[in-house]
């Protein structure tokens, strides 16, 4: 928390978690994808799904998935906006066992067909937690530049990666791994102080092992 | 940010600096940026405020009905000028409302602290300097003050309903307008922390209910109360009063309250006036 977490943001309100933080999920999925998105299945759990309408959610994921910021006079009409722009998107009800409260279920498909899903929560004054990339476990507040690699389960991936990101002189904020099974699907988040170049990013879609990765830009 | 607002008084003192300078070097150092950057961000926010004042819509109703058009029944009636209130007071009231309406109503407004309370401080704050003259570096320093109080509560309890009740917003919303306003009033350390904690100290205990759930009742009509309240504080603050208990000890007094909160009076709208037969009713025709 810093003090622009006591005062501000500005924002379109009327919720901080239920508005805010649902422009965040939407835009830090965006990122994710990293394309256009042109199509949106968005399935609301807990709270967001009770409350949601009253408090906007519904408009301002949308929002976020069109790439707006937190402050977009355009929320309240992002239906309107993600219709000229060629979003089409669906809203459904989805029980996600021991989720935050105010948690959101993505299906995502990209304009050149790329696919993605997410699971995120709302987690208090805007700030939000990306849960879940295509189904594996990922914890971070998309507050840093962060690499998400999912990996077959075997040795040297970790390796791989961090001598790459040191190799660009990439600091790591945060790394977390998490595995399905021995052996199986592995997934590595790491958090970093700098983004990660383009370059570094395509090598590691090449190596040997690495079944995807997905990259947040804060850019 | 700071842990107790009696280290940033003693501070304040040593070095002989007044308090928004040291909260805008702490957020220097927390944030990696330089004064300016620090200045023009807080600035901007304040700016922000303004602008969100002007912008108001008087045909706008929230998307549940409940709330809209209210700040324009108090411009008209203090144009009337039949208010008990007065015209200064009368316009505190409605800069208040029509800001948590345009919240509710999906409009631009700055959570401060959180978007429920977003009204309480521009209240003060616009409606001083267009009484006062102040300018805008003025009020931006004002903008550090009221951050400052901010981030030792957030530090010593919360800030948010759901984890302390509406005391946490509107209440801390409420101390940090009146230090603000106790400094815009030529108020040093001591005496920002004293209205600070006299602000707070009235609205202790403050539930947070609101109705299906939504940001609108109470929430909208409590930024009045956050603000006039905000006010005397500073008064009394200004006019030699002081706070029986000392400031950081009000604040945790306002943590220990909080943790007792039912969860049902912490932001679930379920418990107080959303459970109210009305509360109830409305909840149920909005399924
Ligand atoms: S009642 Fe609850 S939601 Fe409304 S302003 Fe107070 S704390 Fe915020």
């Amino acid at each position: 928390m810093n003090m622009l977490d006591i005062i501000g943001p500005a924002m379109v309100g009327p919720s901080s978690s239920h508005t805010a933080g649902a422009v965040r999920i939407g835009r830090i999925a965006k990122k994710l994808m990293a394309e256009k998105i042109t199509e949106a299945k968005i399935l609301l759990h807990g709270s967001f799904l009770a409350t949601g309408k009253g408090h906007g959610t519904d408009r301002a994921l949308v929002a976020g998935l069109l790439g707006m910021d937190v402050d977009d006079d355009r929320i309240r009409v992002s239906f309107e906006v993600a219709k000229q722009e060629g979003l089409s998107f669906s809203f459904g009800s989805i029980m996600l066992p021991d989720a935050h409260p105010n948690s959101v279920k993505l299906y995502l498909t990209g304009e050149s067909g790329k696919k993605l899903e997410v699971v995120a929560s709302s987690v208090g004054g805007g700030r939000i937690l990306v849960n879940e990339i295509d189904g594996l476990t990922a914890n971070f507040s998309g507050d840093y530049p962060t690499l998400i690699v999912h990996n077959q389960d075997q040795p040297g991936h970790v390796a791989e990666v961090t001598s790459m990101l040191s190799h660009k002189s990439v600091n790591i904020a945060t790394m977390q791994l998490y595995r399905d099974g021995r052996g199986g699907k592995a997934v590595m988040v790491v958090e970093c102080d700098q983004e990660v170049p383009e370059e570094g990013i395509r090598w590691l879609e090449h190596a040997e092992g690495v079944l995807k990765v997905t990259y947040l830009s804060l850019a | 940010m700071y842990a107790s607002l009696e280290e940033l008084c003693c501070e304040a003192e040593e070095k002989n600096c007044a308090l928004w300078e040291l909260v805008l070097r702490d957020d220097m150092q927390q944030r990696g940026v330089s004064r300016r950057e620090s200045f023009e961000a807080t600035k901007k926010l304040y700016l922000t405020m303004k602008k969100a004042d002007e912008d108001y819509e008087k045909e706008l109703l929230s998307h549940s009905g409940l709330v809209g058009g209210d700040g324009e029944k108090i411009a008209k009636a203090r144009r009337e000028g039949w208010l008990y209130c007065g015209d200064f007071i009368g316009h505190v009231m409605e800069t208040a409302v029509k800001m948590g309406e345009s919240n509710a109503c999906m409009k631009k407004i700055v959570a401060a602290p959180t978007a429920g309370s977003c009204g309480v401080m521009p209240a003060v704050l616009l409606n001083l300097q267009r009484e006062k003259g102040f300018t805008d570096d003025r009020m931006t320093e004002a903008m550090f003050v009221a951050a400052g109080i901010g981030g030792v509560i957030a530090n010593r309890a919360f800030l948010a309903g759901a984890s302390g009740g509406c005391q946490a917003e509107i209440g801390s919303a409420s101390a940090m307008a009146a230090g603000a306003a106790a400094y815009l009033a030529g108020g040093d350390a001591r005496k920002i922390a004293t209205a600070a904690a006299l602000a707070l100290k009235s609205l202790l205990g403050l539930a947070c209910d609101p109705v299906a759930g939504l940001v609108e009742v109470p929430c909208v009509k409590r930024n009045v109360i956050g603000s006039v309240n905000a006010l005397t504080a500073a008064d009394m603050a200004m006019a030699g009063i002081s706070s029986r208990i000392p400031p950081d000890e009000v604040i945790d007094a306002m943590k220990s309250i909080g943790i007792c909160m039912p969860t049902c009076l912490k932001e679930t709208g379920t418990g107080g006036l959303a459970a109210t037969p009305t509360g109830e009713r409305i909840r149920e025709e909005m399924d």
